[in-house]
């Protein structure tokens, strides 16, 4: 057989139907399932009288709405301030119970972001298919899966047929050699990336992330980079299965049992690029030039180093990206030539489904162990990704450091990452948040989203303003 | 779903690149658990000059007089004019929704973000593809004619400008014809119920692990 990339590997598996179009039916192991874009899916097959196909393939949780503090969290969904958004949970609960698809209800520990909750449970799972009706699906590609977001009616589609209508992509390689610096995260690394692709670079592909930097990084880390993927354009981001694959796999709930294990894992092992694989396009990048990242703009792309100074639209050829650049320096409030780390903070964000898992804690309380949020900083908001990072990270005693530092610990769910719930931006602030949109309104109307790591984030507010992270822990 | 063969409508700008899904239909409105009724919050915060709320009755609300959807001249619109990536972002399907029911029918860029790509098929709104030198064209023309109306002919793959300009665009023949006939995707699939099955057999005997249930 023809050398084929890790992507042909998993699509072929999958493949019931070829069609003479190049369309073709491919089948869907696991689907995640959530409250914002699950409602009308239930409907239609209700009125169609269709059930789901494999309904324990299915797994939900509530996250985009749920509220993030102790408070509202205490009596479950008629806790819930806003009544349209406690219409929304409850809607998801009745339709798991109503189809018996297994939910981890709003305040059941094992809750938390769709994206967080099905790696850490083991539901999603290396050389699966994996769905949810959310574009940062693509997060579960780290395990060595092609996982990818859907429309809420493929989310019905998938529901009554197992199967999705889909054509094949085309294959890019990113590959990040050499060796990061100190201090350099998963996140500087792609939000790097899409500064240099583009937000639109990877539009029509499935991305496999390759080389010395993704071999050296955690399964986190690499969940953090595939889950910008689409920031990239490309609805799917991988990276190939290894031992730091196989570990972290091992032992979690939905993980195949003892007696599975050696077939499993002779199936995923193989789950890499054959050598002399085609790739339609392919990326490089040096690791050790990569710095602190921070967005200036209102796209993801719109990005540069710490140490640099807000760009210069005059400068950009190109008459949309400087129309764009444009507009976007007003909404930001920012002059061209500025200096990055004189942008004042208002706020700190750190969670969500990018960042809001324990080694992500753990980076955000060791810049912070110790100090004070900068007064000038109104709110300094910390969000695990799901109850169990929740425990994990209060067994580790991080949460006490946050409060000592004066940052907020909160509840599980998306929060401040698109503001559905009662956590959200005032028009004209500035956010150091660990999120991947920084789109007008996105955290809030009006507010202005500036995408970091989580050592940035704490250290940003911590200073008031953006500082190179690195300097910073090094003034110990 | 609605089928979509021939129409002639009004072509309104959205003169920007990378409009994203949040630009679309803000996430305030995602809480409603219904398909329709998301047209009166479509490009919301563009729109109206003050912060939209679910549920809320727009009749009222301050416009925002630069904006073209707010201008006579497009009022009616069924085409709408847009730049590179639109749709990017967010997967929520209430941003076709939010287009269909405001009226419009196809949605003409240089280029689409897939997922957007894909969810406009399912709602008998049609992505159509054009060149950017082809896009500038009518953008040139549209901003020089108020009332300009653009013929879509699915069938035939072409757009005819009132001058009698034709571009041809490409289209994946499946979509084409489910778009054409307003068919139920879902229906189809099902009617291959037998190959599914088979796959599934297959791979039960070879990937066991992957039918494990997943438990409460
Ligand atoms: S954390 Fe943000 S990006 Fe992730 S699923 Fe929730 S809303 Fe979407």
């Amino acid at each position: 057989m023809a050398a084929r990339t890790l992507y042909d590997k998993l699509w072929d598996a999958h493949l019931v139907q070829q069609r003479a179009d190049g369309s073709a039916l491919i089948y869907i192991d696991r689907h995640i399932v959530h409250e914002v874009t699950s409602p009308q899916a239930f409907e239609g097959l209700r009125l169609a009288g269709r059930k789901p196909w494999r309904v324990d393939s299915v797994l939900a949780t509530p996250d985009h709405n749920v509220p993030t503090t102790v408070k509202e969290r205490a009596s479950g969904v008629s806790g819930i301030e806003d009544p349209v958004s406690q219409i929304q949970v409850k809607t998801l609960d009745d339709n798991c119970d109503e189809f018996g698809i297994v939910e981890y209800k709003i305040n059941d520990r094992r809750q938390g972001i769709v994206h967080v909750v099905g790696p850490e449970s083991g539901a999603c799972l290396p050389g699966m298919t994996i769905v949810c009706g959310d574009s940062h699906t693509a997060t579960n590609g780290a395990l060595g899966a092609l996982a990818h977001g859907i429309g809420t009616s493929e989310v019905e589609h998938v529901l009554a047929t197992q199967c999705l209508v889909a054509k094949k992509m085309k294959n890019m390689l990113v590959e990040v050699n050499g060796e990061l610096g100190v201090g350099i995260t998963p996140k500087d690394v792609v939000l790097a990336i899409i500064g240099k692709i583009g937000t639109a670079g990877g539009t029509g592909y499935a991305i496999e992330f390759a080389g010395d930097v993704f071999r050296a990084m955690s399964m986190e880390g690499r969940m953090t980079v595939c889950n910008m993927a689409i920031e990239a354009g490309a609805r799917a981001g991988m990276v190939a299965v290894d031992d730091i694959t196989l570990d972290y796999v091992k032992g979690r709930i939905y993980a195949p049992t003892e007696a599975q294990w050696a077939q499993a894992e002779a199936a995923w092992r193989d789950l890499t690029s054959d050598a002399g694989a085609h790739f339609d396009e392919v990326v490089t990048l040096n690791g050790a030039e990569i710095m602190p990242q921070v967005s200036w703009g209102t796209s993801p792309e719109m990005v540069v180093g710490v140490a640099d100074v807000v760009p210069t639209p005059e400068a950009e050829v190109d008459a949309v990206k400087r129309e764009g650049m444009e507009r976007a320096l007003e909404y930001m409030g920012l002059s061209a030539g500025q200096a990055i780390q004189d942008i004042k903070l208002d706020r700190v964000f750190i969670g969500s489904c990018t960042n809001s898992r324990i080694e992500d804690m753990r980076a955000a309380a060791q810049v912070v162990k110790g100090r004070k949020k900068a007064d000038s900083v109104k709110q300094a908001m910390v969000v695990p990704g799901s109850g169990l990072v929740k425990a994990q990270a209060e067994a580790e005693g991080l949460d006490k450091i946050f409060v000592e530092a004066g940052f907020e610990w909160r509840e599980p769910g998306c929060s401040m990452c698109l503001a559905m719930n009662a956590d959200k931006l005032g028009a004209g602030e500035h956010c150091a948040s660990t999120s991947n949109r920084n789109f007008e309104g996105r955290q809030g109307y009006g507010g202005r989203t500036h995408l970091v790591s989580p050592a940035m984030a704490a250290a940003a507010g911590i200073a008031g303003h953006f500082v190179d992270v690195r300097e910073f822990v090094g003034q110990e | 779903m609605k089928s979509f063969s021939k129409i002639t409508g009004i072509a309104a700008p959205m003169d920007r690149a990378n409009v994203d899904t949040d630009m679309i239909i803000p996430k305030q409105f995602l809480k409603s658990i219904k398909r329709t009724g998301f047209g009166k919050n479509l490009f919301d915060e563009l729109r109206y000059l003050d912060e939209g709320k679910p549920d809320q009755e727009c009749t009222g609300r301050p416009l925002n007089a630069e904006f073209p959807l707010n201008h006579a001249r497009y009022q009616n619109a069924s085409v709408l004019l847009a730049r590179k990536n639109f749709g990017c972002g967010s997967s929520r399907e209430h941003a076709p929704w939010a287009l269909d029911d405001y009226g419009f029918r196809c949605v003409i860029a240089p280029s689409f973000a897939d997922i957007f790509y894909n969810n406009c098929f399912k709602n008998g709104l049609l992505p159509l593809v054009l060149t950017d030198d082809e896009v500038e064209v009518l953008f040139q023309q549209m901003y020089a004619a108020p009332g300009y109306e653009l013929t879509v002919d699915l069938p035939s793959q072409q757009v005819v400008t009132p001058g009698g300009d034709v571009f041809h665009f490409e289209v994946d023949e499946f979509r084409k014809h489910c778009l054409i006939n307003g068919l139920d995707d879902i229906g189809l699939t099902l009617e291959q119920a037998d190959a599914i099955k088979a796959y599934e057999a297959e791979r039960r005997q070879s990937a066991p692990w992957l039918f494990d249930a997943v438990k409460n």
